[in-house]
Formats: C-alpha cells, structure tokens, sequence
C-alpha cells in the first residue's frame, strides 16, 4: 500500500513498496505523460515534481515519499492555462518526436522556478535530459523566452 | 489482396525498406465507391475529407516520429485544395485500408528520406483534384460555368455574382462527382502554405502529456508483457524455469516466443519486468558466441585487401595512375556499430481471436507491419489491422518489425486478451538492428602540380540489405553500400570529378544485425571521404576548401561555397578552427563548416555549425532547419562516444550509462541554411546529418595536427604534447 498526492488528488494504491514512481504513475494512476526512456536515471523523461524539486521517477521507490507532493506534466497547467514553459515550447515549436518533452519541461519548470534567468551554463548544468530528436537548441531559446514572459 | 500477391507484397516492402524506389500504379480516386458520408466527414478523394464545420482532414500515408512529414504533407495537399490552413487537420488510414483499397494511399514505407519527396506528386495531385470537385459541386449548384468560380481558404465565390459557399457546404455534392483525369499543379513559386516555416500540427498534447504514444495506450482487459530475447542474435533458449516465478506479484502467464525469446504476461510493465529478470533462462547462443570486437576487426581488416570486391564507381585505371603518381597518400579508417536508442523502447499491442488479429504500433513501416502481423497470426491479411501509433523516434529502427511479430505471437497464446508489449530499454539496446560496421582504405595519387589523379577506396564491412531484404541484393552486391560514393544519378552522386576512381565494397557480414539508422551509410561514407580529401589537401600544401573547389561538380560546389562564406572560413577566432565537409545523400546537396577548440586537456569543444541544404524544394523551411540541428545531435553523439561493441557475441552496451550520448552542454549552435534551387526533390530529414561528423574531425586536425580515423573520438587522446 502506497499513499501518495498526484496533481493535488490523494490517492491510496495497492502496490509493493519498491515499485519505482513512475510505474505507479503509469500503469495504476494512468497518467501516461510521465515517460519511460531508460529506468536508471539517466535520461531524464521521467522527471516529476516531489515537493517542487525535479525528481527522476525511475529512481524513486513509491514507498520512500509518503506524504510528499507529487506533480506531473498533467498537473503542470493551472486548469486550461498552460505553464510558462508549455507556452513557450508551443512558440518555439519544440518537440519533435515529443517523448523526451515531458520530462525537459519538467526539469525547465523546476529550474526556472529557482533560478527565474538561467544562464546558458546554468541551463547546461541543469539541463541534462536526454533528447533524442537533438531539440536542444530548440529547447535552449525556449527556456529563455519562457524566462522573460 | 487485390492486384498484389503476398509474397509480392512481403518482398516489395522489404524492397522498399532497404531505400529502393518502387513505382505504384496511383490513382488517387481508387476504390472511392466506398466512400460515405459520415459524421466523421465526406471524403471527397483519398487525400481530402472534409466537415460540417468546415474542418479539412487531410490523410497521412507515411508516418510521423518527429521529423515533420505529417505537417509537410498536410501542407502539399492544402496549397493544392485552396482551404484553410487553420481548419486543417490529420488522419492516418490504416495499412489494412489501404489493401483494401488497392494502395491508393501509395507507399506507407517511411525511411530513407522519402516521405515527401517520393509523394508530393501524388499528394498535390490528390488535394487539386479535390478542390477542382468542390469547386465543381458549387458551380452544379449554382448553374454557373466552373470559370467563372473562384476558391481561397475555402471559401467559393461566383465571380460575376458574388454568391459565395463553402467547401463544408459543397462537401456531399462534391463527393457524388466523378474526380477529373487529369489535374494542373501550381508552380511552386506560387506557394503560399507549403513552402512556408508553419508550426507543425501536432505539438499541443506533447506538452501537456496527453499526447499517446504506443507505449501509452491502455485498452480494456489489457495485460503487459516484457521480453528476454537471446542476448547472441542468433541463439536460442534452451529451457526456462516459469516455476520459480509462478508466484511473483501480477505473473499470469510465461511464454515462449519464437524459438529465441521468452516473455512474461502481467497486470503492469513493472511485474513483468520484475518477473523477467528473475526467471531462470538456459540459452543454447549458437555459434555467434565465439564473435568479438577484434573478431570482426580482423575480418573487415581482411576485407581491406581481398582480391574480389563490388565495384560501386570506377573512372579510368586508378591502380595505374597511382603507380605512377608523384606523391601517393593512403590511410585506413573505421566506424563501429551504433545503436538507434529511440527515446521510446520498442513496443507494441496485439489483440488476437482466431478469426482476426490486429495490432496497435508506432512503425516506420505500416504495411510491412500488417505483412508481418499476419505471418504471424497465421491469417490471411484482411483479416488483420495495424493502427499506426506516434513514434517516440524512429530513425530507421522501426522500419523493421520485429517486435510486432513477437507481440502477435504472445497475443496469440492469450486469444482475446489485448497484450501490449514494452522492450526493457536494455533489451532495446541490446537487440537493434546496427549501424553498420566498416573500415575503409583510401589511396590517394597527386601529380606533381598537387592534383588529384587518382583515388582508391576500398570499403569493407557490412550490408544492410544482406541483414534485413537479401532479395535486394543485386548479384550478392549492395548498392546501398555506396551512398554518396555513385558515379551519378539523383539519389546521391560523388561529388569530386578524379580522372581515375575505384571504389569497391568487400562484404563482410557478421551475425550481428545491421539496419537503417538516420543517414544510413552516408554517416560513415563521408566521414571516409571528407577527412581524406583533408588529408590529400594538407599532403600537398593546399588550403583544404581550394583544393575541393577544383573537384567538386557545380551543385556540390555550390552548398560548399555557401557554408564557407557564411561561416567566415579561414578566419576563426583565436583558439578557433574550422573544417569542412559536403556529400549528396537522399537526393539533396549537403554541406558544413565546422568552428571547434580543443583545450590544452584534450577537450573538443564545437562552438558552431553553419550546415547548407539543398533539398530541390523545401516544403517548410523551420521544420528543415529542425532537422539539421537535431540530426547534428544524433550524428555528433555516434562520431564523439558511440560505439556498440561486441564480446562473447553479445553487444556489450545495454543502456544511456553505457551508450553516451550528447547532451544540451555540448550542443553546438546550428545555423542551417535552406538552399533549394527547384528542380529536383530531395530529403531532408537524413541528408545534413553526414557532414556534421567530418567537418569536426577536419577542425580538430587543424586544432592539434591529430588525424582521428577511428570512431569514436573519445577513445583518443587528444591532450596537447
Ligand atoms: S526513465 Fe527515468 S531517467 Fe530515464
Ligand atoms: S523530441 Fe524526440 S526525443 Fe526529444
């Protein structure tokens, strides 16, 4: 048993303890935005929010953050209203394959929401998803458009 | 099927997945009686449905992984029909429609660059010849001559009268009429939605995560299912214990699946996954067990001199002018296997009854995915579907449909239950279908003015065709093998005139399956080719550009010249070093120049690449320059850390920590400049890719004097004496 808060919903699930968060998140609570690219914590497309940091989900045994608030890419939007980040990667025309995006936007929203104008080598230590596709430079003129709207 | 046997059908996918061009008889009215008013709209032709509410729906035949066909398609059929652009949206038919209505949706192969140069024809053809029924419809109605109608964004007017419709008006009427024989296409000067840098359709739900993917999809009763597969290609299982895991949490089923592979069918990924890794498996590997690394090297090294080789371009008498050349040059380079690490795993979900099997996929290939689907079912082809799901990247690697077969053949031994099954990222890595592995040995002659009179190159290592459509070969060669090396022809020509030229091909195949990855063989093609060309400049004194700029044919020249003059060569910033490189891949001129440091600590820095495409036509100009940049990123990771290795006949890498790739920190700036001179069609989504690789390892030599000829780079030291 696993008690935890997702998008501002509680929810109690029937699951072993060291399932990883991010299989409980989408094979039980069906929120299918949070990706699975390598399950060891190195690409990055699982990236939530527990508690405002960016967590990779893989590497996070459901029964370790009891309590701790959950946010994922469907809970990003307030109701219709897009985060800053979504805006700006729809401006920017970002995604291409789109899989890895989940999780970049993710790891943006947190960043930005500790340091509001990154620089581009605070954007380089911070920013280490995997993309595939190569949106980087995409990705990089978005996360300073969003960084000034 | 109609027109076409199975056999004929299996071979021409394949045929058409190993980037050979096959011709269709098009029609794009074809079966078109079965078309019908439906809530869903009215079809008018085979391209074109339209609403009530004036939304156009335009059909995608080839399939979307993020390189923007589906909007460069969508935008060729909308410039033809007139509507729009706004109301504009998308659907897939399914391979099994097509069948069904005699492929009049043409090819559903989406590789090798091919989904809208090989398509555009039929694709305008379909949206004119829609507009041209709309447009008739409201004329019918309004008893007026076709003349004197007019269309723009779907709206109709009567010119003398100023009545006005709409194509969502006209849309039953027009549906009824008989669609004209022939059409007349818009100079694409005239362009107004194709050719312009539009946003693409289909980025909203991959931002708020709703967006399905075939990893995704849930459908009722679904169980999932995790493979082990024998880690030697080749081996196959000898037993497995399914005791030792009956009890473990989800478990429902263990099964065999072919004669190499095992799976576990649970109620989540996750048990499955648990499960599978906790089941005692015996493998029997076969006699790919005994390959490693430095087995293959030796027997591509071999390949380097064998006496018997595919000739694939040959000028005059090469041996001879290099016997009697002033000064003679010749160096040896390889490229390893490279894994395609698609973002998302391999996947798919079949549900099977007896009397019917369909399958949900993300596919580069829809048709050769039904082929397969049926093959395996054991059912005849109409009585079997493949919905076409996103791709989470595709690259050439779901071209093949490996995992669709496995899929059924699970499905099948739990009928009526829908199994979707999801490749551990380890079992991804580690059953690819490989960027071919090659060495190459390059002889080059000058004359004593510092001419280049000769030039042997001498390819060996794998085919691709050999791997995955041995039909294709022609008398054992694989002329895919010498993309950009040809003597001619649209797809991808040489691109230096040399009084005498041999270039062969020894295959040398191994066990390990080779495949199509982004750029295919041009990746290492014009690594082989631009950094000798480098070399022979350095050899004899010359600026490396000069001395290309006396070899190259015009439209090669031209792309070079471009990024040489953008880029300021020559004139680096201090620290700074540029190379160059330029190939003809996928029917487009490519070129780059490259701007690199490398620190006292041997550390490679590319600051810039300013990369020139000339496609022919460019349909939407933003989504090319996406495709440079992002091909970069794809290339640069294969040439700066990629390599698959081999040992005990099992690739060693089996996951990111292992397979490094680039990430943001090393991202170069890309300044990609669309060229198109009209004229001819090319690709975009592959071609740009090829040159990134050279043009570094020319800059790191001007940077350090080092000539790296092994990729990848970071097993080379680079570190200043
Ligand atoms: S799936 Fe979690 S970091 Fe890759
Ligand atoms: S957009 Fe495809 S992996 Fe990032």
């Amino acid at each position: 048993m696993a008690s935890l808060t997702v998008n501002g919903k509680a929810y109690t699930i029937d699951v072993e303890p060291d399932t990883p968060l991010l299989w409980v998140l989408r094979d039980n609570l069906g929120l299918t935005g949070t990706k699975y690219g390598c399950g060891i914590g190195q690409c990055g497309s699982c990236t939530v929010h527990i508690d405002g940091v960016a967590t990779r989900s893989c590497s996070v045994p459901v029964g370790s953050i009891e309590g701790q608030k959950i946010v994922t890419i469907e809970g990003l939007a307030k109701g219709d209203v897009l985060h800053k980040v979504q805006k700006a990667w729809i401006e920017h025309d970002v995604p291409q394959c789109g899989y890895c995006q989940s999780g970049m936007i993710m790891a943006v929203a947190a960043l930005l929401k500790d340091k509001p104008q990154p620089t581009d080598a605070e954007i380089n230590s911070e920013i280490t998803n995997i993309c595939r596709c190569g949106t980087f430079q995409q990705v990089r003129q978005a996360i300073h458009a969003a960084a000034k709207a | 099927m109609p027109g076409l046997s199975r056999r004929a059908f299996l071979v021409t996918s394949a045929a058409v997945s190993g980037g050979l061009s096959v011709g269709f008889p098009l029609a794009f009215a074809a079966g078109r009686e079965r078309a019908a008013e439906t809530a869903a709209g009215v079809e008018i032709d085979a391209w074109v449905v339209v609403r009530p509410d004036e939304t156009v729906v335009v059909r995608i035949a080839r399939s979307e992984m993020g390189q923007g066909t589906l909007t460069g398609l969508a935008q060729l059929v909308a410039e033809e029909l007139e509507c729009d652009w706004s109301k504009v949206t998308t659907e897939y038919p399914t391979p099994g429609q097509n069948v069904a209505r005699d492929r009049v949706w043409g090819n559903f192969s989406t590789g090798g660059s091919r989904g809208i140069r090989e398509s555009h024809l039929y694709v305008r053809q379909g949206g004119a010849a829609a507009r041209e029924m709309l447009v008739r419809a409201a004329a019918e109605g309004w008893k007026a001559p076709v003349t004197e109608c007019r269309v723009s964004k779907g709206v109709i007017t009567h010119q003398p009268t100023g009545r006005k419709t709409t194509y969502g008006k006209v849309a039953a009427a027009a549906a009824k009429l008989q669609p004209p024989k022939e059409v007349a296409l818009k100079d694409p000067k005239d362009w107004t939605i194709a050719g312009q840098g539009l946003k693409r359709l289909d980025t909203a739900p991959k931002v708020t995560g709703k967006q399905i993917y075939g990893i995704d999809l849930a459908l009722p009763g679904m169980l999932v299912a995790a493979i082990r597969d024998c880690p030697v290609i080749g081996g196959k299982i000898k037993s497995f214990d399914a005791t030792k895991i009956a009890g473990m949490p989800g478990v429902k089923r263990v099964v065999p699946v072919d004669d190499s592979g095992v799976a576990v069918i649970a109620d989540t990924f996750w048990h499955a996954k648990t499960a599978i890794d906790a089941l005692p498996v015996v493998w029997d590997e076969g006699p790919g067990a005994t390959v490693s690394s430095a087995s293959i090297a030796t027997l591509l090294a071999e390949g380097l001199t064998a006496q018997e080789a595919y000739v694939g371009n040959k000028a005059g008498d090469a041996a001879a002018a290099i016997a009697g050349a002033a000064k003679t040059v010749e160096a040896v380079y390889s490229y390893p296997y490279q894994s395609h690490a698609t973002m998302e795993p391999m996947n798919a979900t079949a549900l099977y009854t007896p009397d019917k099997c369909e399958v949900w996929a993300p596919t580069q290939n829809g048709e050769a995915a039904l082929a397969t689907a049926a093959e395996a079912a054991e059912l005849p082809v109409s009585k079997c579907d493949v919905y076409k799901m996103l791709l989470g990247g595709g690259f050439g690697r779901r071209g093949r449909s490996d995992y669709v077969r496995q899929v059924v053949l699970i499905a099948k031994q739990m009928p009526g239950t829908p199994i979707k099954l999801i490749w551990t990222r380890e079992q991804d890595m580690t059953h690819d279908a490989y960027h071919p592995i090659s060495q190459c040995k390059l002889t080059g002659g000058l004359d004593a003015e510092g001419r280049l009179v000769a030039l042997k190159m001498r390819l060996s290592g794998q085919s691709i065709l050999a791997s995955l459509a041995p039909q294709s070969l022609q008398n054992g060669m694989d002329p895919v093998v010498f993309q950009g090396l040809n003597a001619g022809g649209a797809e991808s020509a040489f691109g230096y005139e040399i009084p005498n030229l041999l270039i062969d091909h020894a295959m040398r195949n191994t066990h390990i399956t080779a495949g199509f990855w982004r750029g295919v063989n041009t990746n290492h093609n014009a690594i082989y080719v631009e950094c000798f060309i480098d070399e022979l400049a350095h050899a004899s004194g010359q600026d490396p550009l000069e001395f290309r700029r006396k070899m190259l044919k015009p439209r090669h020249l031209e792309v070079l010249n471009a990024v040489a003059e953008r880029a300021g060569y020559g004139k680096a910033p201090p620290g700074r070093h540029h190379g160059l490189a330029q190939i003809m891949g996928f029917g487009s001129y490519v070129a780059a120049c490259s701007e690199v440091s490398v620190g006292p600590d041997g550390k490679v820095t590319i600051h810039k690449i300013v990369a020139a495409t000339n496609p022919g036509y460019a349909v939407n100009p933003a989504q090319i320059e996406r495709q440079v940049a992002g091909s970069f990123v794809y290339g640069l990771s294969a040439m700066l850390y990629g390599q698959c290795t081999v040992k005990d006949g099992a690739i060693e890498q089996t996951n990111f920590d292992t397979y490094t790739v680039l990430h943001m920190d090393e991202m170069p700036e890309v300044e990609a400049l669309i060229l198109p001179t009209g004229g001819f069609w090319g690709g975009v989504g592959e071609p740009t890719i090829a040159v990134a690789a050279p043009s570094v390892l020319n800059a790191v030599f001007q940077a350090t004097g080092k000539r790296i000829r092994a990729i990848p780079l970071a097993q080379h030291d680079l570190k200043s004496a």
